[in-house]
């Protein structure tokens, strides 16, 4: 069975018409908006595996369903579904790690009064990042993605009552918005060189060679070729998106949200909207490469920002004492692995890491959340610890994530994927900094999440509330399981032996044999060395003597206070925008307040004092005079009425004697004038 | 005096005497026989000036007279029938006392 691709859009459908339920039930209809939620994101799966099925009988077809919107001058704006294996990986991965979340989310948010409406957001998030999956219209990706933006913008500021997520969630609405603006430069560019949006149009499509090759023909300012300057354009809307230098400070501010909020935005949706984008327009960002005389290809742009980003995350993430927080800079520091990746021409792969991190991401948060459900919303893991024999079951499953996203070798599924980035970076000519980061990044990475995994669950409890913690409901457990076997198995999919997946993502032929699998074996053996450094390290650190109080002492602050420091506070990047961007714009806000205030303001009330006066010149008109004059008149007929009224008798004979009277002055009158 | 003269002279009496019968008496029959010796005096001047006109021959004054018998008669009809709806109303035919037209 499959799903054909004019049917495609039930799978974002489903869960609109969940979150549309949702929104129109009252506060109480909580287990409706549940089950509408869960049951189509249920339905939405098994979609989604029916459309796999369909786009992998023959990967290498883009089978599109185009449709007009609207007419619009010559034309119309086209809209259309796009199924091909890219998309339908990631719908399944979409729905199948969202619905764990929903399922996690009835424990989590069990006590909480708003149940309902999460539940209608959540959708709404899920619905958003569907369309975005499966529209073959740059239009209508840009209109799932605003909604994606929409959706963590109420879903960070979901506890909007505490003053720290409401901020939280502004800042990543403004911060995605700044790089949406790029993006939205570039479609309309695009739109104006191009004269489509649609990817794939049987030729005419802006992802086919034929508008590509006029696309580069172009240049612009500064001798860019025309598609690497669009292509940057848009870049700069994944940048914002997924987290990226210098767009990354709003991502480790989401954690303000629910946790399985920061589950659904880190793993399976939200940043990976940016890096889906890049892996899709893939064909129009690499359309320069083949131009020799440009001063820069827009891949290179995106490889040295994913390597600045994955080092960067993965530094910051050491000094980081919030559970989430770690994680939160650990998915700033694995999307720059994703983008660096896409840079450096391993599309493929960077989808790989994409979905194998969609998954193993979630169980860390789901994780997490569990721990600070348990915990009582304790986060900071210096007053945690000792949770291994308390919360069996989250500890095992955390584990398994906190090792498949340090890459331990061999069974895991992000030793593969990375190691799969790391051989591209090192096949890449340009500059051997992304393989630096790269590397880099993975000691730190192995370093950090030990260090989390050890003050979290060894040592002994370091507050009542961890002292007290017992372990998440079945609701809760049943998901993070779930996750943790995917979070094996789901490497086996693209390993070098057997690239399945990233053959089928490419549409290439599957060549596989056992020879493969150690191929570049000397990279592989370095980056199993920097692992286990790193975790040796950190097992050294914190693991072998665990803190001993909450407000014990950080061995790496004790040994070089001002570096870690600087790091806690995040290489002050908030700090610098603050008094950079913050300044500038709280400049401009103050002009713009005085201009509202002093110009159009006192042009507004001099209007408003006219019209006063105006009204009381009318009043005084209405009152004295109209009124006056009505007044009388209908005085003087009231009157007039009263008298007539007296004659008016009924006597028959009043009325004759009347006439007769009247007869004899008319004959009076007629003989005094004599008879014509 | 020539007999134009003493045609509209008897027929001033003749209205005379009806407006003075219509004025005084109380009873709503004798009132409009006033009225009606009235309109026979008004019919009176219309013969006497055709006859003693400028065109006697032509047939008009009789014309005009029949055209206001015949509305007189109506008149009568119509008089007749409120006469009777006041005597079947109030069971008398004092007009003085029939001052409303609300029953």
């Amino acid at each position: 069975m499959t799903l054909s691709v004019q049917h495609l859009w039930l799978i974002p459908a489903l869960p609109l018409a969940a979150a549309a339920v949702g929104a129109v039930l009252p506060r109480s209809g909580r287990v409706p908006a549940a089950s509408a939620a869960i049951a189509a994101m249920g339905a939405a799966f098994v979609l989604s595996c029916l459309a796999l099925n369909g786009a992998l009988a023959d990967p290498a077809r883009h089978a599109v369903h185009n449709f007009a919107w609207f007419d619009l001058g010559h034309g119309a704006v086209m809209l259309g579904w796009l199924l091909d294996p890219l998309t339908a990986f990631m719908c399944v991965m979409v729905t199948f790690v969202g619905l764990l979340i929903f399922v996690f989310s009835l424990g989590y948010m069990r006590d909480d009064p708003h149940f309902a409406r999460f539940f209608c957001f959540l959708s709404l998030f899920a619905a958003a990042m569907l369309g975005l999956l499966v529209a073959n219209s740059l239009l209508l990706l840009f209109i799932c993605w605003e909604l994606v933006g929409l959706a963590s913008y109420l879903l960070i500021g979901f506890w909007f009552h505490r003053p720290a997520a409401a901020a939280a969630a502004k800042k990543a609405f403004l911060t995605t918005r700044l790089g949406d603006l790029g993006f939205l430069l570039g479609l309309l560019w695009l739109y104006d060189s191009a004269g489509s949006l649609l990817f794939y149009d049987a030729g005419r499509g802006v992802l086919e060679s034929g508008v590509l090759a006029g696309l580069t023909a172009q240049t612009v300012a500064g001798g860019l070729a025309l598609s690497t300057a669009i292509g940057l354009l848009l870049f700069c809307g994944a940048v914002g998106k997924s987290g990226q230098f210098p767009l990354h400070v709003w991502l480790p501010d989401a954690m303000e949200g629910p946790t399985p909020v920061s589950a659904l935005i880190h793993a399976a949706t939200m940043v990976a909207a940016g890096v889906f984008l890049v892996a899709r327009l893939y064909p129009l960002m690499a359309a320069d490469q083949a131009l020799a005389a440009v001063p820069v290809h827009a891949l290179t742009v995106v490889a040295l920002i994913g390597a600045v980003t994955a080092l960067l995350g993965a530094v910051i993430a050491v000094a980081q004492d919030d559970i989430k927080r770690v994680l939160a800079f650990s998915t700033v520091s694995q999307l720059g692995y994703m983008m660096l990746a896409l840079g450096v021409g391993a599309w493929t792969a960077a989808i790989f890491h994409l979905l194998t991190h969609a998954f193993f991401k979630a169980l860390l948060f789901l994780g997490a959340g569990s721990v600070i459900h348990a915990a009582h919303h304790e986060q900071d893991i210096r007053r945690l610890g000792g949770l291994r024999t308390r919360l069996p079951a989250t500890y095992r499953t955390f584990v398994i994530g906190m090792m498949a996203l340090a890459g331990v070798p061999f069974l895991f599924s992000g030793f593969w994927s990375k190691e799969a980035i790391l051989h591209a970076a090192h096949g890449w000519t340009v500059s051997p900094l992304p393989l630096w980061a790269g590397l880099a990044a993975v000691a730190l990475t192995a370093f950090y999440m030990t260090r989390l995994v050890a003050e979290t669950f060894f040592g002994s409890p370091r507050s009542p509330a961890a002292a007290h913690a017992e372990e998440s409901p079945a609701v809760m457990r049943i998901p993070l399981v779930l996750l943790a076997g995917c979070a094996i198995l789901l490497g086996f999919l693209g390993t070098p032996a057997w690239p399945w997946l990233q053959a089928r993502l490419a549409g290439a032929p599957l060549h596989g044999s056992l020879e493969h699998l150690f191929e570049g074996g000397g990279l592989m053996l370095l980056s199993i060395a920097l692992v286990g450094a790193g975790i040796g390290l950190g097992w050294r650190f914190y693991g072998r003597r665990p803190r001993a109080s909450a407000a014990a002492a950080d061995p790496l602050a004790a040994a070089s206070p001002t570096l870690m420091a600087a790091l806690a506070a995040r290489l002050g990047c908030d700090e610098f925008y603050a008094a950079t961007v913050g300044r500038l714009h709280a400049l401009a806000a103050a002009v713009a307040d005085g201009l509202d205030r002093w110009v159009l303001g006192a042009a507004v009330s001099g209007v408003g004092l006219l019209g006063q006066f105006g009204g009381v010149v009318s009043r005084e008109n209405d009152e004295g005079a109209l009124n006056g004059g009505f007044d009388a008149a209908g005085a003087g007929l009231r009157g007039a009425g009263r008298s007539y009224a007296r004659a008016q008798t009924g006597r028959v004979h009043g009325y004759l004697r009347a006439l007769a009277v009247a007869f004899v002055v008319l004959g009076l009158v007629l003989l005094a004038g004599g008879v014509p | 005096m020539s007999p134009l003269h003493l045609c509209l002279l008897l027929s001033t009496g003749l209205f005379c005497i009806g407006l003075a019968g219509a004025l005084s008496r109380s009873n709503a029959i004798l009132v409009l026989l006033g009225i009606e010796l009235m309109l026979n005096a008004a019919n009176l001047n219309f013969i006497a000036f055709w006859r003693y006109g400028p065109a006697p021959s032509a047939g008009a004054g009789v014309v005009f007279v029949i055209f206001t018998i015949a509305v007189a008669a109506a008149e009568a009809a119509v008089g007749l029938a409120l006469v009777i709806a006041l005597h079947r109303h109030r069971r008398n035919l004092r007009l003085p006392e029939a001052t409303r037209l609300k029953g």
